[in-house]
């Protein structure tokens, strides 16, 4: 085994480990950690997989907004330190036999299929420039258009979010 | 990244995929689904990486995708949590079995 292969291995059971105690963790703010912690580790395998770029963008945008985000509606909403209920059984048994039957025919599926891995000799250059230049381009398969549309998205979310969470004007005046 | 085979990022990507599944049928609570959406949204985006890299690295289609999944992501979550907040706001609770009314 080389030192890539250990350091690959090590990372994805370090994620799956950290998944798994965000679903069966009963506080729910530690649940939130170790959603970052998960998260964290799928930005190590980008930084493996030299995509330097989505990397950054995972640890600013999930790290450092969504997980934060998420830690501030949990403290808005819970008492801290407070367990959630136990969940019941009639609840785990289908999600188990449906996610377990779900994920091992996902694997059997990919098992029997072949990929054609290096099959293109081009060489995988996902610099910052490529990407700004290809991101940005209207022809030759630009996503300029994509690129719009995700801007004007964020701006109704924006708005959308501040409209929803507002106090109504009546309530304000009673409070 | 030579040495490891494609197969075995998609199955690490598989397992978080359905262990975000498998959280978001037994959790009751309205933050701890939405933190299994993100589970599940970083399992594809680990998938959408590894075939640009693998199968078809001459275009940089799958890091776009990537890139929009995170955008849509960061909106839905903001989202999302405005309507929480509203709905703790009227019922003084974010358990999905209290909270059945969409009218108040």
């Amino acid at each position: 085994m080389t030192l890539e292969q250990i350091l690959f291995y090590t990372i994805s059971g370090l994620v799956l480990f950290f998944a798994f105690m965000v679903i069966v963790c009963r506080r729910i703010f530690r649940s939130a950690i170790y959603l970052l912690f998960s998260l964290l580790g799928i930005a190590a395998l980008y930084f493996m997989m030299d995509v330097e770029f989505i990397a950054a963008i995972q640890i600013i945008v999930y790290v450092g907004g969504i997980v934060v985000l998420i830690i501030f509606s949990i403290f808005l909403t819970h008492q801290v330190g407070e367990k959630m209920p136990k969940k019941l059984i009639k609840r785990i048994v289908p999600a188990l036999i449906l996610s377990l039957a779900g994920f091992l025919l996902t694997i059997d599926m990919l098992a029997h299929h072949n990929f054609n891995t290096g099959i293109n000799p081009e060489k995988f250059n996902p610099t910052v420039e490529n990407i700004g230049h290809q991101l940005l381009d209207y022809k030759n398969y630009g996503y300029v258009l994509p690129f719009e549309i995700i801007s004007f998205l964020l701006l109704a979310a924006l708005i959308g979010s501040i409209v929803i969470a507002i106090r109504p004007k009546q309530q304000q005046a009673k409070n | 990244m030579e040495g490891i085979p494609l197969l075995h990022i998609l199955i690490l990507s598989t397992a978080l995929f359905f262990i975000g599944i498998y959280g978001f049928f037994t959790r009751r609570n309205l933050i701890t689904m939405l933190i299994s959406i993100e589970l599940i949204l970083n399992s594809v985006n680990i998938n959408f990486v590894a075939f640009n890299k693998y199968l078809y690295p001459q275009q940089l289609e799958g890091i776009f995708f990537n890139i929009f999944i995170i955008a849509i992501a960061a909106a839905e979550v903001s989202l999302a949590i405005a309507i929480i907040i509203n709905l703790y706001r009227k019922f003084n609770t974010i358990d999905i079995e209290d909270t059945n009314t969409m009218k108040h």
